[in-house]
């Protein structure tokens, strides 16, 4: 039995950190994340950890900091949020391409402009193609324990790829729920001690990190990079079954919630499936075959996965906290309906964009959207929820 | 592991490229046959060269060695062709020609 506690999702984060004590962490700060460097910093200057922290002028620098201490052979990681993230938009896809295995906890902010600094999902989708692992966490309790399993998945030698740890800015990085926590003991035995293979301060073994590739070599490795991507599904799944061995709380690519008849599912990423959980219980009440499917991975996306655990569905809502501006779909909207088609299903398939810039997503604009997937034919195939028009 | 720098080539398949291009073990440039990016390449005129060794200097990719204070011809395994060694020969030794 765990230890039961109360923290807000940031806090939760940042206390993961501190069990882990990982080797550097470069940080600058921004809302809503600002609190994880803040409250790891604290933990050092108490002395509870020995975690090098390494304060930079901006999150150009946190992110080249991170790689840096990750090439020379460091557990590192560091936080970050919309613009933040933004700004290290170079560094995303260089830490993924040379297979740095740091962890970013990313706490979603909608992205400048208009500037905004509630949440959508529009930083972390936006690097959806960086090449980085990005697991989302429904609630502080998840933020943690996604956060336990990241660098067993990154640094797994069949990956090696970044890890992004995504939560509900304020939503979840401010609002304090129950949690539990994991014994330090039993947080370090599992995440364990990193030993990489190679790396820059090894005297006994030079090495050289991104060298430059020429066109002949550019696609092989990219090639390289999807299949370290492909591989990471199997340790996703290994890590979040060893965890919930752990700890009694399982994980895989997404979490079913009155999955298994429903007619009527809401596909959706983050803390609005707990409203929508609120809706599928009062729709249930009612007679209603409805269910919610969460998605927890989005990279690598378990398009065959998620396709199967919809084969039943008569109609299916994807719910989008992102725009993508193709005057289409949403990414999440745009991926999943590829999954379908491959899977020739027939489902009826509709993408919401809702939440945008912090919006509120309510549990009746969770009923409304069922209701409408359920009663209509003919419905527009994007559409906004709680729009003014 | 040290990296086997001379399995790496514009054949490899995918498989063979390293995780992030990483190489690990030094020096191994000179095992890196960058000589095939060469469009032009230089020619020497045996005749004509004083032995002033002007040339060795300027080649930006080390590629005229000298020997018992002669040089020798050009390591074409790695010459890239800039031409710059044409250019600074005060004898006209060097010519470019077209190709590899
Ligand atoms: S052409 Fe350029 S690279 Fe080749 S030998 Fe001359 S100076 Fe060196
Ligand atoms: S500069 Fe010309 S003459 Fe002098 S060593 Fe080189 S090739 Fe010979």
């Amino acid at each position: 039995m765990g230890i039961r506690e109360r923290l807000s999702g940031n806090e939760a984060v940042a206390y993961a950190i501190k069990q882990i004590n990982p080797d550097v962490m470069p940080a600058f700060p921004i809302t809503p994340s600002t609190e994880i460097p803040q409250y790891v910093a604290g933990y050092i200057a108490n002395g509870e950890i020995d975690t090098e922290f390494i304060p930079v002028e901006s999150e150009h620098s946190s992110m080249s900091a991170t790689l840096g201490a990750s090439a020379a052979g460091a557990r590192a990681l560091t936080a970050t949020s919309s613009c933040g993230m933004a700004l290290m938009w170079e560094e995303l896809y260089v830490a993924a391409s040379n297979r740095l295995p740091v962890v970013l906890a990313l706490v979603n902010r909608a992205l400048s402009g208009p500037i905004n600094i509630n949440c959508d999902h529009s930083d972390s989708m936006g690097a959806r193609d960086s090449g980085w692992i990005q697991i989302y966490a429904e609630n502080n309790q998840e933020a943690y324990d996604n956060f336990l399993q990241a660098y067993r998945i990154a640094e797994h030698k069949d990956v090696r790829l970044p890890v992004m740890i995504c939560q509900d800015g304020f939503i979840t990085s401010h609002a304090v729920e129950n949690i539990e926590l994991i014994e330090d003991d039993k947080v370090k035995a599992f995440v364990g001690e990193y030993n990489p293979e190679n790396y820059l301060l090894n005297a006994e073994q030079p090495m050289a990190v991104g060298p430059y590739a020429t066109s002949p070599y550019y696609m092989e490795t990219k090639k390289g990079q999807r299949e370290a991507m492909i591989n990471a599904k199997d340790v996703i799944l290994e890590v979040g079954r060893e965890f919930g061995a752990m700890s009694g709380r399982s994980y895989g690519f997404y979490e079913g919630y009155q999955l298994e008849d429903a007619d009527y599912v809401m596909v959706i990423i983050g803390s609005a499936a707990g409203t929508a959980k609120d809706a599928v219980d009062i729709l249930r009440d009612a007679g209603k075959k409805v269910g919610i499917l969460k998605v927890r991975v989005f990279r690598p996306f378990p398009a065959k996965e998620l396709a199967l655990a919809l084969q039943n569905a008569k109609a299916i809502a994807i719910m989008d906290r992102a725009e993508s501006f193709s005057g289409e779909g949403g990414p999440l909207g745009t991926e999943l309906t590829t999954a379908l088609f491959h899977a020739k299903s027939t489902a009826k398939v509709v993408n919401y964009f809702y939440g945008l810039g912090g919006r509120d997503f309510r549990v009746e604009n969770a009923e409304a959207v069922f209701e409408e997937i359920a009663s209509k034919d003919n419905i527009e195939p994007y559409q906004y929820i709680g729009l003014r028009q | 592991m040290a990296t086997d720098i001379s399995k790496i080539h514009e054949k490899s398949p995918w498989q063979d490229i390293t995780p992030g291009n990483q190489i690990y073990g030094a020096g191994t440039s000179k095992d890196f046959m960058t000589g095939e990016w060469r469009t032009q390449t230089p020619v020497l005129d045996a005749e004509k060269c004083t032995q002033c060794l002007l040339c060795t200097p300027v080649c930006p990719d080390s590629c005229i060695p000298v020997k018992d204070m002669k040089r020798e011809d050009f390591d074409l395994e790695h010459c890239k062709g800039c031409g710059i060694c044409a250019k600074a020969c005060p004898f006209g030794a060097i010519s470019m020609r077209e190709g590899q």
